[in-house]
This record gives C-alpha cells, structure tokens and sequence, in this order.
C-alpha cells in the first residue's frame, strides 16, 4: 500500500486558510490504514481548522468528507455535491489522488494535505515499512525475497556495502542491513551459495529514471 | 599473475615485493599545494598513493583533479571513484579522462552514505555498485568498449582494484564476498584498516585455502592510532571496524604523550607480523591526517626502500 503522513497543520492552513469554503477531503484505502488520510483524519483536520478559524477570527466554512478511492472516477459519485460546493479542496490522499483530482475537476483547486512516503507494509499495528519502489524490473527471485532496491540506503545489487555493521545499516542502528537479511535467509533456505552469483547491472529505464510510467490494457479500454 | 597495464603497483606486485601504498584525502578548498605536500611527505616511502573520492561524504576536491596534481608531480596515484555521486555515465566519463592523464590504478567502491557529510539532503546515485563499476573498468579496458557497447578509441590502462572488509559482520560471506568480486575482474584489495590481526589471518586462510590469493593481490590496511580515545572512537563509532579490547587497553596503559609513539609501534608490529602472512601481497598505510608518520612507520617495518621500477 501506499504510505503518507500528514503535512503539518501550519503549512496545511497557509494552503487554505484564504478561501471561503473549503474541503478536507479523505481517501478511505492505504491511507486510511496508515492512519494519517482515511475519512476519519478528514474529520478531525476540518475540526482542527474550524478550531484555528475561530481563533483568528476568519469566517471560511470547513466541511469534511471522503470517499473510498481518489485515485479512480467510480468512487466520486458520492462526494460529487461536496466537492463541487468547495472553492478548495484539501486531499488527504497520496500524490496520486490529489492529481487525479486535479485532472477530473480542473476548476477546483486542490492542495495536498499528506506528503507521499513510501509503498509499504503493516510490520505491525502502527509501523509501517518501506519494501518496494516500484523499479519496474522485480529482483526479489534473486534476492531471496528481500529487496535491495528498496531497502537498503544505497541500492547496492551486489551487497552488502562496508557500512553494514552487526547487522544493521550504516545510516540508523535501528535499520536492518538489507544484505544482512538476504544472507540470512539464503542460509536458512540451505542456499548461501547463491550469494556468490554477481547480480547484473540493472536496467534502470523501467524505474523513475525511464520518464513517468504506464500500462495499458486496450481490451479494458472500450 | 602476468601484467597487463602500465602500472607501476601492478609491476611491483607481479615482480614479487609487498607493495606499500598510501593515500591523501584532497582538500576542502582548491589549492593544489595542499596535496602537494601531503604527497612530499611520503612520496618516497610508498609506491602509489590513493586519492580519496569525497571521502565521509563531504564534499572535497575531486579525487580526479587531485591525482592530476600527483602525476604532474612524479607520484605515482590511485583514483579513487565512489558509484554514489556518478551515474554510468559520469563514471566511464570520468574513467576516461583519468585515462588521458594516464592514470593507471584506480580503486572502485560505493561510498560512504551521504547522511554522513555536509550534503544530507542530497541525492545518492548508486546507479551501479562497486562490483558492477569493477566490470565497468574491466570492460573499458579490456575490451575497448562502453557499457552501451559502443568501441573506445584509447581504452583506458588501468590496473583495477576495490576494497574487502575482513572484519564486518557477518563473517561467513566475507570471503565468498571477495570472490565476488574476483569474479567481477578485481585485482588488487586494499583491506580495511587491521587491529585484530588473528580475525585477519583467519579471513585470509580461507581466502589461501579457496586460491583466492592466487588470483589477486591482497593489501593489509593499517592505520596508526594517535591516542587512546581514537581507539575507543574507531572501535565503538566506525562502523565495520574491529579494534580488540587488548589494543584499546595497551594505548591506554601508556601515559598520554606517548601514546602516539605506542600507535606507531602497535602499526609497525602488525606490519611486521602480517609481512611473514602467506598471501599478504603488501600493505596500505592509511595515516589519517598524519602522513609525516608514513616514513617511520615505513622505515621501521623494513619496508624500506622501495623496489625502483621502470
């Protein structure tokens, strides 16, 4: 899933604040789960607002609302009145909603209120980890599974780096070396001797340096 | 190991002697004279002396332009290239116009993270990895041809070395490692810098028992410790480096204005009892802003003259 985190409310409010009637609107799927974009933080940013509103003195009309998706045009139908009533609109979704937006209403201004993080997984109730950067080119079948690309600080293929130490990566004690875990595991599979096999130089094209990226299925397209 | 380039640490070493190498870290500022110096003050004791690329991640001036200023001056340089500030273009690029200064050793690795430096908010390249930039020279070099395929009118003469860490956890791939990187056309390897030397000894018996030391020159890295609480810093702060509590304690059990001379005398025995070493091929004294100390470390470890080479 996608990971974000709210903007602070300082830099949020400076977005808004001159509009008469905005809306804060959530994104009820990844970052909801990330607890930072779902329709329920939307409710409490627009309380938040009201809040600040009143203390200084402004008289713009905050309302709150979401919908499951914003980054497809089928879950917009339910919303369409609330946005339509706005002037402004903060989006709680990752980058890629409030750019779908951006292209399905273009007389609305609207401004981001997350930044975009990562693409992740749940470790556990309230940690969420960074294990894919969509490179466009999938390693994990020579990497027993575990992804240098993404998780190690310098996306070494033939790692690890000399700042793995004891375990851990060079930058923060409390990361785990990337490399480390493949070893790991390669041993624990009975396979450490596929360590010895030297990754290829990668073809980065597929990734963000090949330009922004599409797929197409024209059988869907009709 | 036959030669296959004009260098002249590559002579030294096919010729049979332990090598000795050095390095200088460029300035933060543009004069020349800095490196200038630091290579006068050891340029007869060593044979080649490494120029480190933005070492730490703070941003120096380029290893490039610095092993330019040594070759103009009869220093014999190792170009040290890191793959975290260069993509494959920049890199073959800068291969290349080391090439033309001919410039023959060069020394490939990743690059310390840049949160380390003065630029923490920049950007990382890592485009290729040190094991894929050791392919990179020795497809340059001995196939005259470009990553993109393309031929290289004058491929680049360089003898290819990188680093290997005998020390780092975890152990078990630390020699695989190092055939990895043979496999990848390595060379020469400069270790990281020796404290615990049976840890060493260790790591290079199985690299003897897999042949490895038959296929390429291993470079016992030694740094002299200045004090104790350089000791105690490297051992506990640098990460990848195993400094045994014996060797914290003996700098300790002298009094403070001799420990200097003590870190000295620690580098010159480990130097000494490492030279006996089946597969020790030479080694890299790293005195870290204290290069005045490299001749009487040299000197004193009877490494001293160097071989005159053609």
């Amino acid at each position: 899933m996608i990971v974000g985190k709210q903007k602070p409310i300082e830099e949020t409010w400076a977005m808004v604040k001159d509009f008469s009637r905005v809306l804060v609107f959530g994104c009820n799927t990844c970052v909801a789960v990330c607890h930072e974009g779902g329709n329920k933080e939307a409710q409490i940013l627009a309380s938040l607002m009201r809040m600040k509103a009143t203390q200084e003195g402004l008289s713009l009309e905050i309302r709150d609302s979401g919908i499951e998706r914003q980054c497809e045009h089928e879950f917009f139908e339910s919303a369409e009145k609330d946005i339509e009533w706005a002037d402004a609109v903060l989006s709680l979704a990752c980058g890629v909603g409030v750019q779908f937006m951006v292209k399905r209403y273009p007389e609305i201004l609207v401004y981001p209120g997350l930044d975009t993080c990562f693409l992740g997984d749940v470790e556990k109730n309230g940690l969420f980890t960074e294990s894919c950067q969509a490179c466009g080119k999938c390693v994990l079948a020579e990497t027993a599974g575990i992804c240098p690309v993404s998780r190690c600080a310098k996306r070494v293929l033939n790692g690890p780096c000399g700042g793995s130490n004891k375990g851990a990566c060079e930058i923060n004690k409390d990361l785990p070396c990337a490399w480390q875990l493949i070893v790991d595991r390669l041993e624990a599979l009975g396979r450490l001797a596929d360590y010895e096999r030297l990754a290829p130089i990668k073809d980065w094209s597929t990734e963000r340096a090949g330009g922004p990226r599409k797929l197409i299925h024209e059988e869907f397209m009709k | 190991m036959s030669v296959k380039t004009p260098s002249k640490l590559e002579k030294i070493l096919a010729a049979g002697h332990q090598a000795v190498t050095s390095e200088c870290g460029p300035p933060r500022g543009s004069d020349p004279e800095v490196i200038r110096e630091k290579a006068r003050l050891i340029r007869d004791h060593v044979d080649v002396v490494n120029i480190t690329d933005n070492q730490t991640s703070v941003t120096r001036m380029c290893s490039l332009a610095s092993c330019f200023h040594l070759k103009q001056m009869g220093v014999e340089p190792v170009l040290q290239m890191v793959t975290r500030d260069r993509n494959r273009i920049a890199l073959q690029g800068d291969i290349l116009g080391a090439a033309s200064m001919d410039i023959h050793n060069i020394l490939c690795l990743s690059g310390d993270h840049q949160s380390f430096g003065d630029c923490a908010t920049g950007q990382n390249v890592h485009d290729l990895d040190s094991m894929q930039l050791i392919q990179t020279v020795r497809l340059m070099r001995d196939e005259g041809k470009f990553l993109g395929g393309g031929d290289i009118s004058r491929p680049p003469e360089m003898f290819v070395g990188a680093a290997a860490n005998p020390f780092a956890q975890p152990h078990k791939i630390r020699v695989p490692r190092l055939a990895k990187k043979i496999a990848a056309g390595v060379e020469f390897i400069q270790t990281q810098c020796i404290y615990n030397l049976d840890r060493f000894e260790e790591w290079l018996a199985e690299a003897r028992d897999r042949g490895l030391t038959e296929k390429v020159y291993i470079l016992a890295g030694v740094t002299p410790l200045k004090s104790v609480g350089m000791a105690k810093y490297m051992k506990n702060r640098v990460p990848g480096m195993d400094v045994p509590d014996e060797v914290v304690a003996r700098m300790a059990g002298v009094p403070k204005e001799k420990q200097a001379e003590e870190g000295v005398t620690i580098c010159v025995e480990t130097i000494q009892r490492l030279k006996e070493v089946p597969g020790v091929a030479g080694f890299h004294v790293m005195a870290i802003e204290w290069e005045e100390k490299v001749p009487e470390i040299v000197e004193r470890a009877g490494l001293y003259p160097r071989p005159a080479m053609p």
